[in-house]
């Protein structure tokens, strides 16, 4: 809590009290240095600098969704599995309005805003109805929702283009600022830098909101319910505000990465997206904001760039082929990409049995975490929360 | 067995000027609360009047209904049958007509139909796509309403007859707040910020205020701060502002929860066994702490106690439940004299009281 | 109940003329063989829920595994199209159906061993999550191992129409329906009837009490999660054998609607959850037959997010035991 951490001395006391500085100065030197990095051998026997920084905007992506689904998950509590759908809403948002498709040809940059506040709309639609659930099933329906909007968008074909999608989708103008300028296809430094800009905005965002009233509500609700309630925290509100900070950072990215990409398809945003976030925020460490930023951007490069090196490592090693019936298991021809839900899920599940607060967890939640548990409620299994009257009894 | 005078509290009932009894206004009025679960009826038929400034004590075998009856007054819990006004305002009934409520949802999007075959009939050209949009937009915008419940909707309500229970943070900001009887700390947070989040109904500032950082938020964490700081010295803990709750050892945590209810500016305190588990010098601490809070801060406190001795040294005066009932009331010697109450607790009354 | 069954399901027939004419019947029966699918992973579901309150995400897979091991086993077995022999037909689909249902069992129990049973007293999140991620695991292990595309399944129930009275009905949708309905007996009786059964009820309402009444907890557990599983793998055979198919990615949606079904039940309810399933049959049916096809997966899943708004118990209510 800033309230004790901005007495400390040092770097810590010093990046307490001029937090919005300190994150910026942290983001420029790591922006400096990520591409960089990338000239390095072994990294620059992978490919090529150009590659890396379109590959890094990429993860810019996913870093996004990341720190927004933190916000539902990691702050407020509250399992989302259908963070997609959001992602979605803002991607389609921005393909109406500079397409083709409509006609429309509305710029990027005020779109983002849009976006972002679309998005936030449905983050208090597709909130509302599972106020009332406790965390599975919140869960299962979080995810109905997350199937269900890529559903609606592939199958009402008059308005979204079903499979196809919308493609031909404008590219951001210049700002001519900070060298943001000269977007296109072959160019991915622009998208970086802007990229780079929307998350430094709402890393500060963010840590300015856990650290208000807002956030001591958020992490009292995590705790105990009922006693924030009793304490006059309206959790509606409250839950509604996570949902939809939460889906306004996703439509943030889902504007910059329908105009990065061009196209929008359905297909883009199933469930293997909600679950990488969701796998990003848990690995990376729950409520924790730079935690899970560095989190989703080491998981996105060990997917796309580490897993492929490990092929050509184990091809190398000559492993025999072994056969069972109709099944025959080559180690040597394994493309380690396919791997990678595979790899992500063994991750979650050791990450849980092991070190559930995720690899740079906030302290707040490694004491969560790793002491006793508060007693669940004491109701049968009901999928709506705990119903504090039944607790009368004295 | 005499009370040791000299323990609870020199600020007993009989010496303070509360106000004779009748002319003091009520804060709290509760009549014909019932609530049934399922087959089993908890408290039945109970009134209740808090005079404004008294402290009251709730006392009975265990069983008798009391955290229930407090669950019903602090919002937790709506009762089968009855009322509750709180300073003249009525807050807590049985929810009536609530099979109403669903007009006012549809209301927006009906006069909107109403209004857009209005304008196809008059051929106008605006696309029907448009007009179901619309009306499908106001249909889902009353639903969120609904579930949210702003103070201006639960008024509509409330004018049209429709009633619905205050909900426990309704109630926070109408006054009343509360401790539990199983400590309810937020354990991993430090004991200030407990305090803060006791204060949360009492600031303005919104998200977007703390997220540009805006004057308004700045000056009104800074003023809370020094308040919950304020708050923590008052019961005792100010030199335990950082130490996470779960770490205090265990009076401490029950002065906590006082602090962090006392933060939200309550008129009616509501506390639930708060010497539970205390030996006799912690609960001398806590009785003089009680009654301080009367004194010093004028509320109103109502009091779910099993130690008698606590009971009679602060209240001025005792309401006793037995499964449910009230089986008498009235100051607290008048009470430990009445053989009803010695008979309801069997014994164990009857020691304490000889 | 039962006069209510028998309405609802003439009401599904009477949907079915209006929808699909002639094929009423066959689209009927069609509906009752999918629904028998849910039904039977429904059960897994609401079973593991009655008694660890925990929603197993990985059980949708364990069906499509168990589709899998019956592919394995009749490809391996040289089958490649009906079987006319009945002796031969008999002995095979009961192969198919023991190693596939014990194999999925022990998968099971493998899982809540290894995943679940560390993290019974973490918070929620934890084994959720952890659900998820075995969930992925068995999903990319089919993927990567056997086939990134769908496999088919030799169908080696001959196809010809058999008259019951004014019923024709393919031998395949009377073996499912019958089998469907013989295990789901079974499953009740044994819960009801037997002392392991009572131990899974008893868990189920209160561990704690069990346990000093003599329970063993963790094999009680197993045992759940064990019969869960192996009714889940029957399932995955019926997938097989019905539809021909199979493809690494169908315990997703399947899961994901058989739990809605195991909701609409009532979870914790096996009444419910089988009942549940044939719901979930019908109103995907019945979303084909009206030529909605393209919906019906929103259409189950909205009827989920409806039913834990307005009717969180589910049809039948919490029945975490016999409620007398």
């Amino acid at each position: 809590m800033s309230a004790a951490t901005s007495r400390l001395g040092g770097v810590r006391g010093f990046s307490s009290r001029h937090q919005s500085t300190s994150i910026v100065l942290v983001v420029i030197v790591v922006t400096i240095l990520l591409p960089i990095i990338s000239l390095i051998p072994p990294f620059s026997g992978f490919g090529t600098q150009k590659d890396f920084v379109g590959g890094f905007a990429a993860a810019g992506v996913f870093v996004l969704l990341a720190l927004g689904l933190n916000v539902v998950v990691g702050f407020a509590g509250l399992l989302d599995l259908g963070y997609a759908a959001f992602f979605a809403i803002g991607a389609y948002t921005y393909a109406y309005s500079a397409s083709g498709f409509t006609g429309l040809s509305i710029p990027f940059w005020p779109m983002l805003l849009v976006g972002a506040l679309v998005a936030a709309v449905f983050g208090v639609l597709l909130g509302a109805p599972t106020l009332r659930l406790r965390g599975d099933y919140l869960a299962i329906v979080t995810l109905g929702f997350g199937e269900i909007v890529p559903v609606v968008f592939l199958n009402a074909d008059k308005y979204t283009n079903g499979t196809n999608g919308i493609t031909g989708i404008a590219q951001p103008n210049a700002l001519g600022l900070f060298g943001i300028n000269g977007f296109g296809f072959t160019n991915p430094w622009p998208y970086y830098l802007t990229i780079v800009a929307i998350i430094t905005v709402v890393v500060i965002l963010l840590y300015r909101l856990q650290d208000s009233r807002l956030g001591r509500a958020w992490v009292a609700l995590r705790e105990d319910e009922l006693a924030a309630a009793s304490m006059g925290i309206n959790t509606i509100t409250t839950k509604l505000l996570a949902f939809s900070i939460g889906a306004s950072t996703a439509g943030l990215a889902g504007v910059f990465y329908a105009a990065k990409l061009s196209t929008v398809t359905p297909d883009q945003f199933g469930f293997t997206v909600s679950f990488t976030a969701l796998a990003m925020v848990v690995l990376g460490g729950m409520g924790n904001i730079w935690g899970v930023a560095a989190g989703a951007l080491i998981i996105y490069e060990l997917q796309s760039q580490g897993l492929k090196q490990l092929g050509s490592f184990v091809q190398g090693l000559n492993v025999p082929v072994v056969a069972l019936g109709p099944i025959t298991i080559n180690i040597g021809a394994i493309n380690f990409l396919n791997y990678q839900y595979l790899l992500y899920g063994l991750a979650l599940v050791i990450m849980m049995l092991v070190r559930p607060e995720g690899l740079f967890p906030s302290r707040r939640r490694r004491r969560e975490l790793h002491e006793t548990p508060a007693e669940d409620e004491l109701t049968a299994p009901d999928p709506t929360a705990g119903d504090p009257s039944q607790e009368g009894g004295d | 067995m005499a009370i040791p005078d000299e323990t609870t509290g020199a600020t007993g009932a009989t010496g303070e000027t509360t106000g004779a009894p009748g002319t003091a206004s009520l804060l709290l009025h509760a009549h014909g609360i019932t609530k049934r679960f399922g087959g089993l009826v908890a408290v039945r038929t109970v009134d209740f009047e808090i005079p404004e400034g008294s402290i009251v004590s709730l006392i009975g075998p265990n069983g008798a209904g009391k955290t229930t009856f407090f669950n019903v007054i602090a919002g937790l819990s709506e009762p089968s049958e009855g009322t509750i006004s709180f300073a003249g305002e009525q807050v807590v009934a049985r929810p009536r007509r609530g099979w109403a409520e669903p007009f006012f949802w549809f209301a927006f999007p009906a006069l909107f139909v109403i209004f857009a075959l209005a304008v196809v009939a008059a051929n106008l050209p605006i696309s029907g796509e448009l007009l179901v949009l619309v009306a499908v937009g106001l249909l889902v915008t009353s639903l969120v309403v609904a579930i949210i419940r702003p103070p201006w909707y639960v008024h509509l309500l409330q004018r049209a007859g429709i009633f619905r229970s205050a909900r426990p943070n309704e109630m926070v900001r109408f006054g009343i707040g509360r401790t539990f009887q199983n400590i309810r700390l937020f354990h991993n947070m430090s004991a200030l910020e407990n305090v803060q989040v006791g204060m949360h109904s009492r600031m303005a500032a919104t998200p977007i205020d703390a997220a540009l950082r805006l004057p308004r938020h700045n000056r009104e964490e800074a003023v809370a701060a020094e308040k919950a700081r304020e708050w923590l010295a008052y019961v005792g803990l100010g030199d335990r502002e950082d130490e996470m709750a779960r770490n205090l050892p265990y009076g401490d945590q029950r002065r906590l929860e006082i602090a962090r209810a006392l933060a939200s500016q309550p008129r009616l305190l509501l506390l639930d066994e708060p010497t539970a588990g205390m030996n006799p010098v912690e609960t001398r601490r806590m009785t003089e702490l009680i009654a301080q809070v009367r004194r010093d801060l004028g509320i109103t406190i109502l009091l779910i106690e099993h130690d008698m001795r606590v009971v009679m040294g602060v209240s001025d005066r005792v309401t006793v439940l037995d499964h449910g009932e009230k089986i008498a009331e009235g100051t607290p010697e008048a009470v430990r004299a009445n053989p009803l109450v010695i008979e309801a607790y069997l014994g164990k009354g009857a020691a304490s009281a000889s | 109940m039962p006069l209510a069954i028998l309405i609802s399901l003439a009401v599904a027939y009477g949907l079915m003329v209006i929808g699909a004419g002639p094929q009423a019947q066959e689209q009927f029966i069609n509906a009752l063989t999918i629904g028998a699918i849910y039904a039977l992973i429904a059960l897994g579901y609401t079973m593991v829920y009655g008694i660890i309150e925990l929603i197993n995400f990985a059980h949708g897979e364990i069906f499509m595994v168990g589709s899998f091991v019956c592919w394995w086993l009749l490809t391996t077995l040289g089958f490649s199209g009906a079987i006319q022999d009945p002796v031969l037909l008999i002995e095979v689909l009961v192969l198919a159906f023991t190693v596939s249902m014990v194999t999925m069992g022990v998968v099971g129990v493998i899982i809540e061993r290894l995943a679940y049973r560390p993290l019974r007293n973490a918070p929620r999140l934890a084994p959720l999550i952890t659900a998820i991620g075995v969930s992925f695991i068995l999903q990319n292990l089919v993927f990567v191992m056997i086939s990134n595309s769908i496999v088919t399944v030799p169908q080696i129930i001959p196809n010809p129409l058999i008259q019951i009275g004014p019923i024709s009905i393919r031998e395949i949708n009377l073996f499912v329906i019958v089998l469907a309905l013989v295990l789901m007996a079974a499953l009740h009786l044994f819960i009801q009837r037997t002392r392991l059964g009572r131990a899974m009820r008893s868990t189920a309402i209160d561990r704690d009490a069990a346990q000093i009444m003599g329970v063993n907890i963790n094999s009680t557990i197993a045992l759940t999660f064990f019969i869960g599983s192996a009714l889940a793998g029957a399932a995955g055979v019926v997938q097989g054998l019905y539809f021909g198919v199979t493809v690494f990615n169908i315990g997703f949606q399947a899961g994901l609607k058989a739990f809605t079904a195991a909701v609409l039940g009532g979870i914790g309810n096996t009444t419910g959850a089988a009942i549940g399933g044939f719901v979930i049959g019908f109103i995907e049916v019945l979303a084909s037959v009206f030529g909605v096809g393209r919906w019906s997966e929103a259409a189950v899943f909205t009827t989920l997010v409806l039913v834990l708004i307005f009717r969180p118990t589910g049809i039948l209510g919490q029945q975490l035991a016999d409620r007398a």
